[in-house]
């Protein structure tokens, strides 16, 4: 990176004229990236500082003329608010049993799709499936479709077996809106598992083999470190997206039943109980929870780029 | 005696390989027949299996026996991801070039600032748009949502380009120079084409999430604006008497997701791992 850059700079001649002439050449090489990340401050940076400032103030959108400072009551009102609490713990309860449940689910396929045999490719179009459903269609699909306790699939297939016929929904509303989580992500995680598998040095998995190592010993002395920066990957892509989840608790449970996670509970407090001041608050402190989370998986995410950056 | 033990383990695993594929499409293989029955007999327990086909559902949900028409809704989305996705692809494009081929200084500063604002939470700048919406008159437009998913797949975008123009050969690339050509020149005639399939799994990814996305679409918009997600949404409360309605609609708005995926399975993978995995 270093060489290629100052390489040129030191065999220039004139020093007098190299100054402003590798500061030009510094803007030419900053400049395709300006439009890109003065679109991102503009649209992601600015919304948020507003979101800070409002915050701040009393603000119902109902009663607008009564908007005043606060202060910090917000902030306090949303932490001791049991309501909010209670989706925080929802939350985060959410995103690791999903992250987790569907990585154990997708490591096992991918071991599985790792194999030869007949109709591979069928199984693996098969098991992406899931991921391909637009995500409020998948919901809607689970809500109605499986879990309905008068005609969903899931009772009809008890039924022939003179099972019982549970109102999965309102018994299990969590577990319900996890389950279908799971199924859409799982496919997901297989598939950058088993990018991982294929990518392993054969060679070496052979000379173990011949060196009378047994299938566990190879799994977990070879397989398992190689897919070491591929679980991390997923459950860090999937740790992002599954934390925002909005989609799913609004479709299967409309909140309800204790399964508000964050977004939905900041959605519901400005969109339908109109106080902007509280939402904002809840806001910023989903915020800085992120950015908790996120240093950690920064740092894990550096360790999967470090090869790279060596490369330039 | 030990291949044949090998072996038949090796058929026991593709049996198992098969079932769990199979038990993994069910409920889509549920739905799409169910999209096929007549009301009475999508909703009947136990389920009809056997039950006559028709295409009642399809010709309810695209409101030919009267209710609201998908197609505006589904006009909306087509435009909002492919011309968000479009603007994705003109912003990213330069920016990961700046970021793979010349890297500024601390560009992995730069790369970690795009991935920081993907962990910044949706629900932490909607207020202040939705207000900044309502008070220009940009509520129920199309092109906020326009803005929007560019700005929500764009780090991801910069991302994945970044590791895909890495892997353009830099002695092409400064050869060009060499012959005397410009910039933009170089960026389309040059690298572009070296990384056409990585650009196309790019775009894929930023059509596909901006398709699904439901969160933007159901505070910025109304009447006007709805996109396909949002239709969706007035099924939640429907009851069994909608059923294939709901699995005919849910199927069609899924198509164009499931298509490009089935289409570019492997470009999928790639892409979907930000290009850390070859």
């Amino acid at each position: 990176m270093t060489a290629t850059t100052t390489a040129p700079r030191a065999a220039t001649p004139v020093r007098i004229q190299g100054t402003p002439n590798a500061r030009l050449r510094a803007w030419a090489t900053r400049a395709p990236l300006l439009p890109a990340l003065i679109f991102m401050i503009a649209v992601t940076q600015l919304p948020f500082v507003a979101t800070l400032v409002i915050s701040f103030f009393d603000w119902n959108s109902l009663y607008p003329d009564a908007r005043a400072f606060a202060g910090f009551a917000n902030y306090s009102e949303v932490l001791t608010d049991p309501d909010l609490r209670r989706s925080v713990w929802t939350t985060i309860l959410l995103t690791v049993a999903v992250v987790l449940a569907s990585l154990v689910l997708g490591l096992g396929l991918a071991l599985l799709l790792d194999r030869r045999f007949r109709g591979r490719g069928i199984v693996r179009t098969l098991l992406i499936a899931p991921f391909l459903v637009v995500p409020v269609a998948a919901a809607l699909l689970w809500k109605h479709v499986l879990y309905n306790p008068e005609y969903g699939l899931f009772n009809g297939l008890l039924h022939y077996v003179g099972g019982p016929q549970p109102d999965w929904i309102s018994d299990t509303p969590l577990l319900a809106v996890e389950a279908s989580l799971v199924w859409q992500w799982t496919p997901f995680m297989m598939l950058i598992l088993l990018a991982g598998l294929q990518s392993r040095d054969q060679q070496q998995i052979e000379a173990a083999r011949v060196d009378g190592a047994s299938d566990w010993q190879i799994f977990r002395h070879l397989t398992l470190p190689h897919l070491r920066r591929y679980l991390e990957l997923g459950a860090l892509l999937g740790s992002i997206y599954i934390v925002q989840n909005f989609d799913a608790v609004f479709t299967i449970t409309s909140g309800g039943l204790g399964t508000a996670n964050l977004p939905y509970t900041v959605y519901q407090t400005f969109y339908q109980a109109h106080e902007n001041g509280l939402a904002s608050a809840a806001g910023v402190l989903v915020v800085i929870g992120s950015i908790i989370i996120a240093t950690f998986a920064l740092r894990v995410v550096s360790s999967l780029f470090r090869e790279e950056v060596g490369r330039s | 005696m030990r291949p044949t033990a090998v072996k038949h383990k090796g058929i026991g695993l593709g049996v198992a390989a098969w079932l769990l594929g199979l038990l993994f499409f069910l409920p889509i293989a549920w739905m799409v027949l169910t999209s096929l029955h007549s009301e009475p007999d999508a909703a009947t327990n136990p389920p009809s299996w056997a039950a006559s086909l028709t295409l009642d559902g399809y010709r309810e949900f695209f409101g030919v026996g009267g209710g609201a028409s998908p197609w505006p809704a589904l006009i909306n989305s087509t435009v909002a991801s492919l011309a968000s996705t479009l603007l994705v692809l003109l912003l990213a494009f330069p920016a990961a070039y700046a970021l793979s081929i010349r890297p500024v200084k601390k560009w992995t500063d730069v790369l970690f600032f795009f991935l920081s604002t993907k962990m910044l939470p949706v629900v932490a700048g909607l207020l202040p748009l939705y207000l900044f919406a309502k008070n220009t008159g940009l509520l129920d437009n199309i092109w906020l949502l326009v803005v929007l998913y560019t700005s929500m797949n764009l780090p991801i975008a910069v991302w994945m380009m970044q590791s895909f123009l890495a892997e353009v050969p830099v002695a092409v690339i400064e050869a060009a120079h060499l012959d005397g050509a410009r910039l933009p020149t170089v960026l389309a005639r040059v690298v572009a084409p070296i990384a056409a399939p990585g650009i196309a799994a790019t775009a894929l990814i930023c059509f596909i999430f901006s398709w699904n996305e439901l969160l933007f679409a159901r505070v910025l918009t109304g009447v006007v604006a709805e996109t396909a997600p949002v239709f969706l949404t007035g099924f939640i409360t429907s009851q069994g008497l909608f059923l294939a309605k709901v699995c005919a609609a849910s199927l069609v708005i899924s198509l164009p997701v499931l298509a490009a995926g089935f289409a570019a399975q492997d470009k999928l993978v790639q892409g979907l791992s930000l290009g850390a995995v070859k």
